[in-house]
């Protein structure tokens, strides 16, 4: 727990100027991330992990923005960066790759000339130069025969071959902190586990921090050390992975991960939770979850806010019951 | 890819084929050509000799044949105004005609991209109103109309433009062009741009269209998540999938520029093929109607394939795929 | 049943959703007004322009406000034949008008029907139909109408039969392409579990769904018909000189233009522009709200 803190996001708030109203897509999202550290963001669809993503990258496209909150790497406050300062981040010190393999390509550029732009975003190197460190990252990343695959075209490559040929790009200039999509959710099982163990061994390698955003708890168990769980915008319980999986302290969290397939006995009724997340544009006071949750009581109508949990793993919760003990 | 273009072709070739049956039978419906060439005394013995001669006492798919016969000899018969061989004229007023087109070509990307680009990155400020209503304008208004206002304001009122004529020409590879003189370019200035506005109306919503697919397209962000420039992401990641969709539509309209010649042409008396057709036309000139018909119809499916081939050129998934 | 034809009403609000636009309203009225004009011609105009006693060689290319020597007004001036322009301008909008109604209410029918038949029936069917389709849309309506034009010479009927040529792919491609959707849908195979008719459904229950589009590509069509129309006569291949449209007007002021005469040209051609406009803008507003599959 000593490597030196590479992210820090505090009271990040990001909303949706909408010509009907503001809506709040993130609230006051904060967590701070060490250098080689894996993080998994999990969440439903809707729950504002991929706005985090856009947030801290500074890609949020128009309504979106990000309203109040820092968000420091290395230190540095990069909110309101000039878009110049802010795109030599990109690329260069954070990296992001999103969801679809089939989209993250340009269809009608050569792979070669989107690796090189990649290159050529933030060094000045000749075109053979350029040319050999493209093989050198595409052999990274267990691609056969990198030369020939220069010249091809994204539709030529397998699902799994453009996943790994957006990781080589995303790691092309070695980040210090890559943001990851979702990106396995669209690949096969197998294909899915073999990316996993890339990026994981290559994150190793060079000290990479790595946010993983997903709503599969499975894909996280493996591979994340800390993991963050979001609902409805807000963080609402996060920790050490094992301890929050083994003893996780919001009913949310327990939910979803009592409706993981892989946990549930044969034969015995998968579980699952009632209800929908709500709308963004009309939530209820308090806690979000109050209306799908179990435990919920008058208490839960009042603000809540993120509590410590005892232990080694820094946990914290979002909880007026939570299902573990909360030292007062 | 040679497999596909063979099969194109093939295309190509049977869309001519059916076009010269509709050709040849349209003619032959209209009137009897037998009186076209018989003076008023010609009595019974004598028409009978120009039927002969003509050979349309043959049956009509033997007719047929030695029109395409004469087809593939480029041989569409003389012209009855001018008397001399209908394809030479159209040879000779074809460059005129081509250059209207190209130019007008031109124009339409040059002004059309930029608006449409401006338009698709900030779609509803008010300069991208301005754009969408002046390109549903240019798209509307009939283009003898516009050929008409521009004569009105910059020749009779202004009189900054000629009216009328192709101006000095100088002659280049053989061909007589009037783009390399002054006098030619202020002759061709008008003419071309008042031929170019639908081409650049519909440049403008395909570019705007294509922007706003392609702008929130996941490639797009990752490009931007690569901290490639803005200038660079625009003029290549975006330009050339937009790029794809013009090319196409540009290529099969610019068949239909050729046709619109024909109005845009007559307006400014710019002695391309489209006046001479209307000249014909007006003194009922039946093999110099007919050679320009057969022409177009040539010119169309050519550039029909040639679009094709060009798209599959551009776009390497359907290059691809017809490969396969 | 009722539940198809529930279905086939326009979503409420369409109209209000319309009328929210200005310049949709403002076309609406100028395309209305156009049309009061085209069906009261003949009463309110001051003169026939076709009947050659009222009309005065003398009075030729008077400026607008000028006077017969009877002390009629010509408030709009007279052309090359001395007849008023106002009148000739009614006249000139009746035949405009009626020859883009005309010709797209019959290329409407006939696509609709070959639409329908190609979407319906399927297969080989399909097949031809489209490819006649493809290649007709593949050349240059203007050329075409050109062309066709040449052959069968001048006159009301020619001209609508040419537009008609030119424009009928258009609606049955539109038309299949609406139907393929809908017969896809649940209630068409309800409504054949129904064992109802082939006629039935396609004109009682696919038909009807297909109209929001096809009143779109209608309107827009009209337009261009009318443009077609005034450009070919223009290019003196549309109407007889006798009964002049707006676009024979136009091209009847073109020889004048260069000696300052410009109303002779530029009055028609406005009123040409606020037709094809205001045409283009309704069409455009409705398929924005009616927002069919376009």
């Amino acid at each position: 727990m000593s490597a030196p803190v590479v992210l820090e996001v505090e009271n990040l708030n990001t909303s949706f100027l909408l010509p009907s109203g503001e809506v709040k897509a993130l609230r006051d999202v904060s967590f701070q991330l060490r250098r080689g550290e894996i993080l998994g963001l999990v969440g439903e669809s809707g729950s504002g992990k991929s706005i985090t993503g856009l947030s801290i990258n500074g890609l949020l496209s128009p309504p979106g923005r990000v309203m109040s909150g820092s968000i420091r790497l290395h230190g540095e406050e990069i909110t309101g960066l000039p878009h110049a300062a802010m795109r030599r981040l990109r690329g260069a010190k954070i990296a992001m790759v999103f969801q679809d393999p089939m989209m993250t390509l340009n269809p009608v550029l050569r792979i070669g000339v989107q690796m090189g732009d990649a290159l050529r975003a933030h060094l000045r190197i000749s075109e053979r130069e350029c040319r050999a460190r493209s093989v050198a990252a595409l052999e990274e990343v267990g691609i056969p025969a990198p030369e020939d695959r220069l010249n091809a075209f994204p539709h030529q490559l397998s699902g799994g071959m453009r996943q790994r040929v957006a990781v080589a790009i995303a790691l092309l200039h070695r980040p210090d902190l890559v943001i990851m999509d979702e990106p396995t959710t669209a690949l096969d099982v197998t294909i899915q586990g073999q990316i996993l163990a890339l990026v994981q061994k290559l994150c190793r390698e060079r000290g990479t921090a790595l946010i993983w955003i997903t709503h599969d708890l499975a894909v996280v168990a493996g591979l994340a050390e800390r993991i963050l769980v979001m609902y409805a915008g807000r963080i609402v319980e996060d920790g050490a992975i094992d301890d929050v999986l083994d003893t996780p302290a919001h009913p949310y969290t327990s939910g979803l991960i009592d409706s993981v397939p892989s946990r549930a006995q044969r034969g015995q009724r998968l579980r699952q939770i009632p209800g929908r997340m709500p709308a963004l544009t009309d939530l209820p006071e308090g806690c979000a979850f109050r209306p799908r949750c179990g435990f919920a009581t008058e208490a839960c109508a009042a603000p809540q806010a993120l509590r410590a949990l005892g232990g080694l793993g820094g946990r914290h919760v979002r909880c007026c019951h939570p299902l573990i003990p909360v030292p007062s | 890819m040679t497999e596909y273009i063979a099969k194109r072709l093939l295309q190509a070739l049977l869309v001519l084929a059916v076009m010269t049956v509709l050709v040849f039978f349209g003619v032959n419906v209209i009137g009897n050509p037998v009186y076209i060439f018989a003076s008023s005394e010609c009595d019974q013995p004598c028409l009978d000799k120009i039927i002969t001669d003509l050979g349309l006492d043959r049956p009509i798919w033997e007719q047929y044949w030695v029109f395409v016969g004469n087809l593939l000899q480029g041989d569409l018969g003389n012209s009855f105004t001018h008397g001399v061989p209908a394809m030479s004229l159209i040879w000779e007023r074809l460059p005129a005609t081509l250059e209207l087109a190209v130019c007008a070509l031109v124009i339409a990307l040059a002004v059309g991209l930029p608006l449409g680009v401006a338009a698709g990155l900030r779609p509803t400020h008010w300069t991208s109103r301005i754009i969408m209503g002046f390109s549903m304008l240019a798209f509307s208004v009939p283009v003898f109309w516009i050929g008409l206002i521009m004569i009105i304001v910059f020749s009779v009122t202004l009189g900054w433009m000629p009216a009328v004529g192709r101006g000095d020409t100088v002659e280049i590879l053989g061909v007589d062009l009037s783009l390399f003189t002054l006098d030619g370019l202020h002759h061709l200035a008008m003419p071309a741009f008042t031929l170019s506005l639908i081409m650049m109306a519909m440049v403008i919503r395909l570019t705007r269209a294509g922007m706003r697919e392609v702008l929130f397209s996941d490639y797009i962000r990752f490009a931007r998540a690569n901290g490639i420039r803005e200038s660079r992401i625009l003029s290549l990641h975006v330009m050339r999938n937009i790029l794809i969709p013009i090319v196409t539509v540009l290529g099969m309209e610019f068949g239909g520029v050729i046709a619109f010649a024909v109005v845009v042409e007559s307006i400014f008396s710019w002695p391309g093929v489209g006046k001479m057709l209307i000249d014909a036309i007006a003194v009922l000139d039946r093999p110099l109607i007919v050679a320009y018909l057969i022409f177009v119809v040539i010119m169309f499916v050519a550039l029909n394939l040639l679009t094709d081939i060009l798209y599959s050129v551009l776009d390497p998934r359907v290059r691809l795929g017809g490969a396969r | 049943m009722s539940g198809a034809m529930a279905h086939a009403a326009p979503p409420p609000g369409v109209w209000r959703a319309f009328l929210r636009s200005p310049a949709a309203v403002a076309a609406l009225a100028v395309f209305s007004a156009f049309c009061v004009v085209a069906v009261i011609g003949p009463w309110i105009a001051p003169q026939n322009p076709y009947d050659l006693a009222q009309v005065d060689i003398m009075d030729s290319l008077l400026p607008p406000g000028s006077e017969s020597w009877t002390g009629m007004p010509y408030y709009l001036g007279t052309d090359g034949q001395g007849r008023d322009m106002l009148s000739a301008m009614i006249y000139g909008i009746r035949i405009s008008l009626l020859v883009g109604l005309a010709s797209g209410i019959i290329a409407l029918a006939v696509g609709t029907i070959v639409g329908l038949v190609a979407a319906y029936r399927g297969g080989w069917v399909d097949t031809v139909l489209m490819r006649i389709v493809d290649l007709q849309l593949s050349f240059p309506t203007i050329l075409v109408a050109l062309i066709l034009l040449v052959i069968l010479g001048r006159g009301v009927d020619k001209i609508i039969f040419a537009l008609v040529v030119v424009q009928w792919a258009y609606f049955a491609r539109t038309v299949r392409g609406v139907a393929l959707v809908e017969s896809a849908r649940e209630y068409v195979d309800a409504a054949r579990g129904l064992r109802l008719g082939a006629l039935r459904i396609l004109f009682g229950h696919i038909l009807p769904n297909c109209l929001p589009t096809m009143l779109v590509v209608a309107t827009m069509q009209m337009a261009a018909a009318i443009s077609l129309e005034a450009t070919l006569s223009f290019l003196g291949l549309g109407l007889p000189p006798t009964r002049p449209s707006l676009g024979l007007l136009i091209a009847n002021g073109f020889d004048y233009l260069q000696s300052g005469r410009y109303w002779i040209s530029v009055l028609p051609g406005l009123v040409l522009l606020a037709i094809i406009v205001s045409a283009n803008v309704l069409g455009d507003r409705l398929r924005d709200t009616l927002n069919p599959h376009l």
